[in-house]
């Protein structure tokens, strides 16, 4: 089915080895309906947030729980990394195992970054806040939101990570150039997810 | 071993048969239990609670057990030969999707002998399914296990949705596209955006069961119209899910048995799309009562009875197919015509619900589960008979005895309509929906003994057919290529059952029922689009079968993790989640594995293709 082998791609690689191979095709096509489907996931998760963002329950509110600079921190790392794993992708296009695999670094050190002041951010408000999964609808909806965008993050830096583990084997092919740019797409993806958290969940619910 | 590890859609497709099939006769008992409780007024032999169980494990087992996935084998059989393709895009993902179909099916069944099946009705409107009123983890086998399987589903439809988009014949444009594969595209569709709501849905309501939070408690300021709204935004695409492939196999096997092409063919095609959209806007019309206030409830009203006009486009191009052709009534086209009438009632019924002040009467009546059985087994359940029928030599390479199925569908159809009639008449009467009995003297007695004797000659109609496939089964599996010898499609161009690769050669498309047009030009086979030449196969694996256990571990230990034991051991693993910590490193280590281990699948040789 598929002519172009691994192989014979390693010296003369196309210039856009994610789609020279059918399965190449494929996947980032499959790959562009996964994220269809996570677009859903999020909106329904979005919408039960905002359905019960006001519903604390006598326990603390947005205002007076978020800390934007912290927040605005995290988003910025996370941004950074949207951006690196551009120059990741711009890389591999111009056939640079060695800067792609660094850029690829660079962006899971950062998700590493993003998820550890989230996770700080979390255990401060249990700690010293009081503001767990059962205190009120609001942080129900809140840690669940959050938390599941979170999870994708963790997700995306293992899946990536195991990438560079692969592109260290194997090196830059046609089999493995499509597992990259779609490990790409859906860090794309979980950036877009923040922006809206940031604005939607922190500032929506700093002014009221 | 060979079926567990099987990555070829054909054996894909038995697969979903075999498990489809035995999850369907557990509904099917079920409810055949539930008939026998209602048989006379004040029946005992069933108390509330068990009768409670039973609907909502009927219910529950039928839709997302029983017909989704033979609706999933009829596509996977299918859908790779009639547009011409080798295999699914994802063959891996294809084994993956039914393991994890299945594993989640067990995991829901287990909940009758692990101490309490989900009571809460197949729609677990909270706050019944809270923990406050459904105290047992059958709400939890529920949504865990639902949560397993669909995302079986949810990986079906991407892997179709991409099949087709990509891996038609030369010469297929979408416009020459047979219609079972234009409703299955349709279908993996709607099941992309809408399955991912379920599955927030089931998460919110696990949250609120095993950890305590509080979507959906109104006490704590959480919503429960909430989980209606969720349910019910992919709960009514489902409904679309199921029909739009029964439409798709009607469309098949009218013009093959009428030797007419399709009659409006390219309405067809606008009418699925059309369908499919607007199934997203009607969510509410099952929220009538709900209290939405008489704006939404109009606007939803409208909306929904705007469905019934691509419908009716289909049923007269349906009809419009047949008129002047050469009827031929075998099997499957007795269950195609069959399918006309009585899914025109279901639809019909459909409109009178969707009148929001008449549903104030109608609804939880047994006027509604008239409704939906009139659609659900009348349109979808008839639609799978006539495919299995139609398909089984392609499938089997043997033909089901035409004397039997003809048994089948007299006894099938004559025991549906006494069952589900009736009960039109029951509902309008006030006969409640979901009640484990009734008082004498309503005049409910007789048309309830009717019902039941229906469903016995349902039960019937069925053994009927099973009987019908063992005897097959011990035949020579010698069907000809194009068994009914009026096969329009490219799927009657190879043998039967088709050798691993489907195609020696792709064909090449020149039209509308490619296999008719060439039949009609005098040529006995396709013209083939490429020289024979080595045909990859991807190699059959365990992992998708690993990876499915391993949520399946991991599934149960979070159900039981805050239970107490008595043992220590047990408690100790559970209550520390050691037990879904372990399930998930077997589905994430053969996740490792796969993407480790590079599998560059195998080859077939010119010279192999041809020794045959
Ligand atoms: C084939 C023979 C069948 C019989 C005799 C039958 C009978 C029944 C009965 C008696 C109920 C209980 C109604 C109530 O008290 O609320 C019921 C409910 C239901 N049935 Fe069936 N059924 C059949 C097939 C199917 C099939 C094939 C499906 C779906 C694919 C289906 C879907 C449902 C659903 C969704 C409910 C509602 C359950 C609930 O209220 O939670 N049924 N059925
Ligand atoms: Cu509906």
């Amino acid at each position: 089915m598929t002519t172009v082998h691994a192989e014979a791609g390693k010296s003369t690689l196309p210039h856009e080895p994610e789609k020279a191979t059918l399965e190449g095709r494929n996947k980032v096509l499959a790959f562009w309906l996964f994220l269809g489907g996570e677009a859903v996931l999020f909106g329904t998760l979005f919408a039960t947030f905002l359905a019960l963002r006001n519903s604390t329950n006598d326990g603390p509110s947005a205002a007076e729980l978020f800390h934007l600079p912290l927040v605005a921190a995290a988003t910025f790392l996370l941004l950074a990394s949207s951006l690196t794993s551009v120059f990741a992708i711009q890389a591999m296009h111009r056939n640079k195992p060695a800067e792609l695999r660094n850029w690829l670094i660079i962006t899971v050190v950062l998700g590493a970054a993003f998820l550890a002041l989230e996770i700080y951010e979390f255990s401060v408000y249990v700690r010293h806040e009081e503001f767990g999964m059962t205190t009120s609808a609001f942080s129900s909806a809140f840690y669940t939101l959050v938390g599941f965008h979170g999870a994708h993050v963790a997700f995306g830096i293992l899946w990536i990570a195991i990438l560079i583990g692969q592109l260290a084997r194997k090196g830059l092919t046609v089999v493995t150039a499509p597992k990259i740019y779609v490990s790409a797409m859906y860090w794309h993806f979980i950036d877009v997810v923040w922006v809206f958290i940031f604005t939607v969940v922190y500032l929506l619910g700093k002014v009221g | 071993m060979d079926w567990i590890t099987t990555v070829d859609h054909k054996k894909i497709a038995i697969l979903y048969l075999w498990a489809g099939g035995f999850f369907f006769g557990i509904g099917g008992l079920e409810a055949i239990l539930i008939r026998i409780q209602l048989i006379k007024p004040m029946n005992t032999f069933l108390d509330a609670q068990t009768f409670n169980e039973l609907i909502t494990m009927h219910g529950t087992t039928m839709i997302f057990l029983g017909v989704m996935p033979v609706i999933f084998a009829l596509m996977n059989a299918v859908i790779p030969l009639q547009i011409g393709a080798r295999d699914v895009a994802f063959p891996f993902l294809n084994a993956l999707g039914f393991w994890t179909f299945l594993f989640g099916g067990l995991l829901l069944n287990l909940s009758w002998v692990m101490g309490g099946a989900p009571d809460a009705g197949w729609t677990s409107y909270t706050p019944l399914s809270s923990t406050t009123y459904s105290a047992t983890h059958g709400v939890d086998f529920y949504t865990i296990g639902l949560q397993i399987a669909g995302l079986g589903t949810l990986i079906g439809g991407i892997n179709f949705l991409a099949t087709i988009i990509t891996m038609r014949a030369p010469g297929m444009s979408y416009m020459r596209m047979p219609m079972f594969a234009w409703t299955t595209f349709i279908t993996s569709a709607i099941i992309l955006f809408a399955f991912p709501a379920i599955t927030v849905g089931l998460v919110l309501l696990t949250f609120d069961r095993i950890l305590e939070a509080n979507f959906f408690n109104p006490l704590t300021g959480g919503n429960p119209v909430l989980w209606q709204h969720i349910f019910w935004i992919f709960g009514h695409p489902e409904v679309y899910i199921l029909i739009l492939p029964a439409f798709g196999i009607i469309s098949e096997v009218i013009p093959t048995f009428s030797r007419k092409r399709l009659f409006g063919y390219s309405s067809m095609v606008f009418a699925t799309i059309l369908i499919a959209f607007l199934g997203f806007m009607v969510w509410a019309h099952h929220m009538f009562t709900t209290g939405l206030g008489p704006v939404a409830n109009a606007l939803f009203s409208v909306s929904t009875m705007l469905i019934a006009v691509p419908t009716g486009i289909k049923i007269f191009n349906w009809l419009f197919t047949m008129w002047g052709g050469q009827v031929r009534f075998t099997t499957p086209n007795l269950f195609a015509v069959g399918f006309i009438p009585t899914f025109t009632m279901g639809g019909v019924t459909g409109v009178m619900l969707a009148s929001a002040p008449a549903d104030f009467q109608f609804h939880d009546t047994y006027f509604v589960v008239a409704h939906f059985h009139y659609v659900i087994v009348g349109g979808l359940v008839l639609g799978l008979f006539s495919g299995l029928h139609y398909w089984w030599p392609k499938m089997f390479g043997r033909m089901l005895s035409e004397t039997l199925g003809k048994w089948t569908f007299w006894t099938f159809i004559i025991g549906f309509h006494l069952t589900f009639f009736v009960q039109h008449f029951l509902g309008l009467m006030g006969m409640q929906r979901r009640v484990f009995t009734y008082l004498p003297n309503q005049q409910f007695d007789t048309l309830n003994l009717v019902s039941t004797i229906g469903a016995g000659l349902m039960g019937v109609g069925m053994l009927i057919f099973l009987w019908n496939i063992f005897i097959t089964s011990r035949k020579p599996a010698d069907a000809a290529d194009d068994p009914w010898e009026d096969g329009r499609t490219l799927e009657w161009t190879i043998p039967s059952p088709p050798p691993e690769y489907n195609f020696k050669q792709t064909p090449l498309v020149r039209g509308i029922d490619a296999f008719w047009k060439e039949k009609l030009a005098g040529h006995k086979s396709m013209t083939p689009s490429e020289p024979v030449g080595s045909i990859h196969m991807p190699s059959a694996t365990i992992l998708p079968f690993l990876m499915s256990v391993g949520i399946f571990i991991a599934g149960l230990g979070f159900m039981f993790s805050r239970d107490t034991f008595g043992s220590d051991v047990l408690s100790f693993l559970f209550n520390n989640y050691i037990v879904t910590a372990l399930g998930l490193v077997i589905t994430f280590g053969s996740m490792l594995m796969r993407s480790l281990f590079d599998d560059h699948g195998w080859h077939i040789e010119p010279e192999e293709l041809e020794g045959r």
